[in-house]
This record gives structure tokens, C-alpha cells and sequence, in this order.
């Protein structure tokens, strides 16, 4: 059974088809690299696995639950699946250590000293514990980032979804957040990527896809596609990002 | 002109007295009126249709009627439509409470919307209800901004207190009319309770800068 499964998925913003019909099937362990043009649908099918943007048609399977159900059964999802966001919305009236304590003390009801003690190993594991008591405006964009995949990865989702995770940083703090990137690859997580970064797609990714007006145009080994795209508008894509 | 500054001194316990009942009046006016704006405020920018509509209607009544009008009606007019008879002071709060609730709910609103919608999102993919967003994320962050236009609406109202002089309640500025119609000293007692009121006002301000000084604006 595929962790993910979209079967026929659209989406619609009223009349606009964001997403025309998805099939598509993730398994478990696979990193997938998103890629398309802007207002191809990568954000939005990124978006739709963890039901913040709600399908229209269609169905959309996450762990074994539908995104479709009711409301618990979406906050459940969304524990499966955490998400790292191209603007880090870290909390900004808590230090990096309360962040990546907060998910677990709101979400799973954990004690204050369990959160803390595993928040500070996540910190560890992402290079950041000498930073635990700062407070998110006063670290550096690569680092912000860095404390959101901690605490992401604080509610033990079986999956993580990028979604242009390294769009807003300068091209020396990139470097940072894309080497934690591929540290969480190494230990088997199945991740789902939205970037424009494509040494990483070659590197770490398992399968790329490229998307255009809705639809999947491409599917495949991320260096087989990416050195020889089959398909016109992805080598015009490529020529553009690099 | 000749001026004799110890009238105001003979009249200081029938002003402080007044004065007391300004702050009567506002408090208790204010502590409902922060408690229905927040419930207002919290319907425009959360509430279904209905709940918005309901809040829209209220808020927009009473932004667009004057609380001389409002505290009139609550007076005079709703012992005739409904035979609820009120006294001056009940009135008085009932006025300051509808009437800044409205401003505060607006005041709210706009706080609860600044909070960038990234974070809520945050929020909700770590699996959290909407409620505890609100919680814990967006309540906060919202509550330090809404300290400054709160504490102008505060030092608005407490000036507004003045208006009840129309139904008889006797307040700051009433009792300074009643003094002034039987002595005549005009400048002595409008000054002296022109400086009560600065003090009021002063003491509430610096009560909200301390507020706001203890808490960083994120």
C-alpha cells in the first residue's frame, strides 16, 4: 500500500484547474522532487497531501486515511505528514526550543520535560542546540528553517513535505538546510520536495516529477530526466533554473 | 477678573466623588465592553455568515450612531418600548459597554487578521485544531497588538463618561455643572476638573505603557 495516493485528484480555485485529474502513488522510503513552472500545481499538490488546500474531486489517500474524511481524521493526517514551508512560519514568541517542543506538548499532550529533552536531540540532529533559547528573529533564515524541520519532524510523521524550502534563503545559507535535507533522506524518510534546486534533485532524490497547468508531464529518474528531458517545456524549464 | 482658586479646594471631595463615578462607570463599562468585543471581534473575522452578520450589524449601528443618542435610547426610549425601566448609572455602563464593545470588536478583528496566515498553517500541519491555534499561536501574538488601539479606546471612553451629564448621572463632569451653577466660578471649576480628568487619562496610559513595555510587539 503506497503512503500516498492521489486517484483522479483535482482541485479547482473557482473556475482555474489547479490540479486536472492526479494519479499518482508514493511509497514508502521514495523521495520525490516536484518541479514545474509557477502555476503548474506543485505548491497546491504538496498542499493537498496534508489538507490545506481541500480537494475538489477525486481522492487523495494518506497513511491509509482520506483527506476527505472529517476533521479529525485530517489532524491525524497531518501527524503522518509534517511540513516545512518556504517562509519557515516559526513561532515567533517562542525561543527554537519551545518551537520544536510546542507540537508535541499542544498536539500529543506530552510533558513539558519529554518535549524539551526530545526537542533538544531534534536541535542536536539539525545543528542548532547551542541556539535553543534564541528567539526566531534573531537567527539567520538557514537556521530558522533548520529549527522548522526540527520541529516538524518533532510529532514523528512518517512522511515530510518540503514545499520551496530553501526559495527565500541567499545561496550560502541554502547549503545548510539542504545538508539536513539529505541527512533525513540518508535515514529513510519519504519526503516530497517542491524546489528549484536541481544538484539536490540529482543528489538526493529518488524520482522527479514535472508538472505543467495541472498535470503530471513527467515522471521519472530525477538524473535520467533532468539530463535528457523528454518533453519540450521541461528542458525550457530546466534552461531557466539553471 | 478675579479668580479664588480655594473654591476648588472647598469642592474637591464633591468632584473626587464625581470622579469616582467616571471611573466606576468606565471600568465596569470596559470590562464588559472587552469582553463583548472580543466576542464580536472574533465572529467578524472567524464567524460562519451568520455569526459575521450578525457581529456587522451590531457593530455598524453603533459606529454609526452617537452615544448621546445611544444612552438616551437605553434611558428614556427603552422604558416605553420594552417597560424596562434602568437607573442613570445602570444606563451609563450599559452605554459605555455597548459602545466600546463595538470599537473593540473592530479593534480585535483587525489584530486577530494582521497575524500572517503562514502561521496558523504552521500551526493546523502540526495537527492542531483550530482552536488551539488560536490558542496558542494566533491569541498571543494578536493580544500585544491589541494593546495600543485598545488603550486608545479606553482613554476615548473615559472621556465619553462626560456625556451622561444628559441623563443625570453624577458623574465627574455633572457635578462640576452642579457646582458651577451655584457658585459661578467658572474657570476655577472647569480647570480643576478638566486637570482631574488628564489625571484619569494619564494614569490609564501609563498603566497600558507598562503593559506594552513588558511585552515585546512581534
Amino acid at each position: 500500500m503506497s503512503i500516498i495516493q492521489f486517484q483522479k485528484t483535482s482541485k479547482h480555485f473557482g473556475t482555474l484547474k489547479v490540479l486536472d485529474e492526479v494519479d499518482l502513488a508514493i511509497e514508502q522510503g521514495e523521495v520525490v522532487v516536484l518541479v514545474g513552472p509557477s502555476g503548474s500545481g506543485k505548491s497546491t499538490l504538496l498542499r493537498c497531501i496534508n489538507g490545506l488546500e481541500r480537494i475538489t474531486s477525486g481522492d487523495l489517500i494518506v497513511d491509509g486515511l482520506s483527506v476527505t474524511g472529517g476533521s479529525s481524521q485530517l489532524r491525524q493526517i497531518r501527524q503522518e505528514a509534517g511540513m516545512v514551508f518556504q517562509q519557515f512560519n516559526l513561532f515567533p514568541q517562542l525561543t527554537a526550543l519551545e518551537n520544536v517542543a510546542f507540537g508535541p506538548r499542544k498536539v500529543r499532550g506530552a510533558s513539558l520535560k519529554e518535549a524539551e529533552q526530545q526537542a533538544r536531540e531534534l536541535l542536536v540532529k539539525v545543528g542548532l542546540v547551542e541556539k535553543a533559547s534564541q528567539y526566531p528573529a534573531e537567527l539567520s533564515g538557514g537556521q530558522q528553517q533548520r529549527v522548522a524541520i526540527a520541529r516538524a519532524l518533532a510529532i514523528k510523521p512518517r512522511v515530510m513535505l518540503f514545499d520551496e524550502p530553501t526559495s527565500a534563503l541567499d545561496p550560502e545559507l541554502k547549503q545548510e538546510v539542504l545538508t539536513v535535507m539529505r541527512d533525513l533522506a540518508r535515514e529513510g524518510m519519504t519526503m516530497v520536495v517542491v524546489t528549484h534546486e536541481m544538484n539536490f534533485a540529482k543528489q538526493v532524490g529518488t524520482r522527479l516529477i514535472f508538472m505543467e497547468h495541472g498535470t503530471i508531464a513527467v515522471d521519472g529518474n530525477p538524473v535520467d530526466v533532468i539530463d535528457h528531458p523528454p518533453n519540450q517545456r521541461m528542458k525550457e524549464f530546466l534552461q531557466r533554473v539553471e | 477678573m478675579q479668580t479664588d482658586w480655594m473654591v476648588v479646594l472647598e469642592f474637591l471631595p464633591a468632584l473626587l466623588s464625581g470622579a469616582l463615578i467616571t471611573i466606576q462607570i468606565t471600568v465596569f463599562g470596559l470590562v464588559g465592553g472587552v469582553v463583548l468585543g472580543g466576542i464580536a471581534g472574533l465572529m467578524r473575522a472567524f464567524g460562519g455568515p451568520v455569526l459575521n452578520l450578525i457581529a456587522f450589524t451590531y457593530i455598524e449601528i453603533i459606529r454609526g450612531t452617537p452615544i448621546v443618542v445611544q444612552v438616551m435610547f437605553l434611558y428614556f426610549a427603552l422604558p416605553v418600548l420594552a417597560e424596562v425601566r434602568i437607573d442613570p448609572m445602570s444606563a451609563a455602563i450599559l452605554a459605555i459597554l455597548i459602545n466600546a464593545g463595538a470599537y473593540i470588536a473592530e479593534i480585535v478583528r483587525g489584530a486577530l487578521l494582521s497575524i500572517g496566515r503562514g502561521l496558523s498553517e504552521a500551526g493546523l500541519a502540526l495537527g492542531l485544531p483550530r482552536w488551539k491555534v488560536l490558542l496558542y499561536i494566533v491569541g498571543p501574538l494578536a493580544f500585544r497588538r491589541l494593546i495600543p488601539p485598545l488603550g486608545n479606546q479606553f482613554i476615548v471612553s473615559l472621556k465619553d463618561t462626560s456625556l451622561f451629564i444628559v441623563i443625570g448621572v453624577g458623574e465627574l463632569t455633572r457635578t462640576g455643572q452642579e457646582i458651577m451653577a451655584s457658585n459661578f466660578r467658572a474657570v476655577e471649576i472647569w480647570s480643576a476638573v478638566a486637570v482631574i480628568y488628564l489625571i484619569m487619562t494619564g494614569t490609564l496610559s501609563l498603566i497600558l505603557r507598562m503593559i506594552e513595555r513588558r511585552m515585546r510587539i512581534l
